[in-house]
C-alpha cells in the first residue's frame, strides 16, 4: 500500500477476504496477496488483529444458560421413540 | 501494534486451529453408542444436546421459554427420525438442521422478521490522517480488559452484539463460531452454499468487531465514528 494510504480498491478488496484468511480457508496465491499487502499496511494489519481477537472471543463464548430440569414424561416419549427407532434400524439391517 | 509483519501472521495462523475438535470427537462416538443402543448413551446425549440446542434457540429466539420448547421439539424429532441417521459422524449438522427447522417454526408462531442486511461499507471502520499516515478510527485491541469484572462486562458486551445481528448472520455465527461446525456443516444446516456462510459469517464477525470496537473507545472516553448499522 502506498504512503498516502486511502480506503483503495486493495484494502477493500483484503477486507472482504479477512474472516476465509483467518480461518485458512483461502488457496496459497490468496493467503501470500493478502500477506504481501498486510506487510505494507499497517491499517490493514491492525484491523486484522481487531477481528482475530473478536473471533476469539466470540469462540470463547459459553451461554452460560441451561434448561430447566426435563419432566419425566417428556423423558419417557423421548426414549420410547428411541427404541422405537433402534427397532426400526434393526430391522434394516435384517432386511 | 503495527509489529514486524512474520510473528504477527503466526499467531493468526492459530486462530484457525482453534474450535470444537476434540469435543466433536465425543460427540460423533456418543451418535456412535447411541445407535447401537450402548447403555447410557440415550442419557448423555439428551443432556448434552438438549443443552446445545436450548443455547442455541436461546441466542436465536430470546426467549427462554420459547428455548425450551424448541429443544424438546428438536429432540422429539431428533429420535423419531434416528432410524434415518446414516453417518454418526454428522450428527452435528443432523440435530442443527433439526434444530433450526424448529426454531423456525417457533418464529412463524410469534412474530415475522424481514430479511436485514449488513453492508460490507458500512462495517469498515473509517479513516483518519495522522501527520501524513493514514490511521484507522479504531480503539486499541491490544488492551482488552484482563479484569475479572471488565472481562464479564466484556463478555455481555459480546452476547448483547450476537443477540443484536439479523437472523441470518446470527445463526451462521452461532454454528460456525460457538458450535464450531465447519463450513461445509454449516452450509448443510442452512441449506446455502459454502460461499454465502463464507459471506454472512464474515460480516457477522465484522459486525461484532464493530460493537466491540464502540465499547473499547467508549472505555476509553472517545466518541466512536463509525457510523450505527
Amino acid at each position: 500500500m502506498s504512503g498516502a494510504h486511502r480506503h483503495d480498491s486493495e484494502c477493500k478488496r483484503i477486507f472482504a477476504l479477512l474472516s476465509e484468511y483467518l480461518d485458512a480457508e483461502l488457496p496459497a496465491d490468496s493467503c501470500d496477496q493478502i500477506e504481501a499487502h498486510l506487510k505494507d499496511c499497517p491499517p490493514c494489519l491492525e484491523f486484522l488483529e481487531s477481528l482475530r481477537r473478536t473471533i476469539e472471543l466470540c469462540r470463547g463464548f459459553e451461554p452460560g444458560e441451561l434448561p430447566g430440569p426435563l419432566a419425566e414424561s417428556v423423558r419417557r416419549e423421548l426414549r420410547e421413540r428411541y427404541e422405537k427407532a433402534l427397532r426400526a434400524r434393526e430391522s434394516q439391517g435384517a432386511a | 501494534m503495527t509489529g514486524p509483519a512474520g510473528p504477527v501472521f503466526a499467531t493468526m495462523a492459530a486462530v484457525a486451529t482453534l474450535g470444537a475438535g476434540e469435543s466433536q470427537q465425543q460427540e460423533v462416538e456418543l451418535a456412535r453408542r447411541l445407535v447401537a443402543g450402548e447403555p447410557g448413551a440415550f442419557e448423555r446425549f439428551v443432556e448434552l444436546f438438549r443443552n446445545k440446542v436450548f443455547q442455541y434457540s436461546l441466542l436465536m429466539c430470546g426467549h427462554r421459554e420459547d428455548a425450551e420448547e424448541v429443544a424438546q421439539d428438536a429432540l422429539f424429532k431428533v429420535f423419531e427420525k434416528l432410524d434415518q441417521l446414516r453417518e454418526p459422524e454428522r450428527i452435528r449438522p443432523w440435530v442443527f438442521r433439526i434444530a433450526r427447522n424448529a426454531c423456525l417454526m417457533k418464529r412463524r408462531k410469534s412474530v415475522f422478521a424481514p430479511a436485514q442486511e449488513l453492508s460490507l461499507d458500512e462495517l469498515m471502520p473509517q479513516a483518519g490522517d495522522d501527520g501524513g499516515q493514514r490511521k484507522l478510527e479504531i480503539a486499541d485491541w491490544s488492551a482488552l480488559p484482563e479484569d475479572h469484572a471488565l472481562r464479564a462486562e466484556l463478555r455481555r458486551v459480546v452476547r448483547e452484539a450476537i443477540e443484536e445481528l439479523p437472523e441470518i448472520y446470527k445463526t451462521v455465527l452461532i454454528l460456525r463460531d460457538i458450535e464450531g461446525l465447519s463450513t461445509a456443516e454449516a452450509a448443510e444446516v442452512l441449506e446455502v452454499s459454502e460461499e454465502v456462510v463464507k459471506t454472512r459469517l464474515h460480516r457477522a464477525r465484522l459486525a461484532i468487531r464493530q460493537k466491540l470496537d464502540w465499547y473499547l473507545r467508549s472505555r476509553r472516553g472517545e466518541k466512536p465514528a463509525e457510523r450505527a448499522n
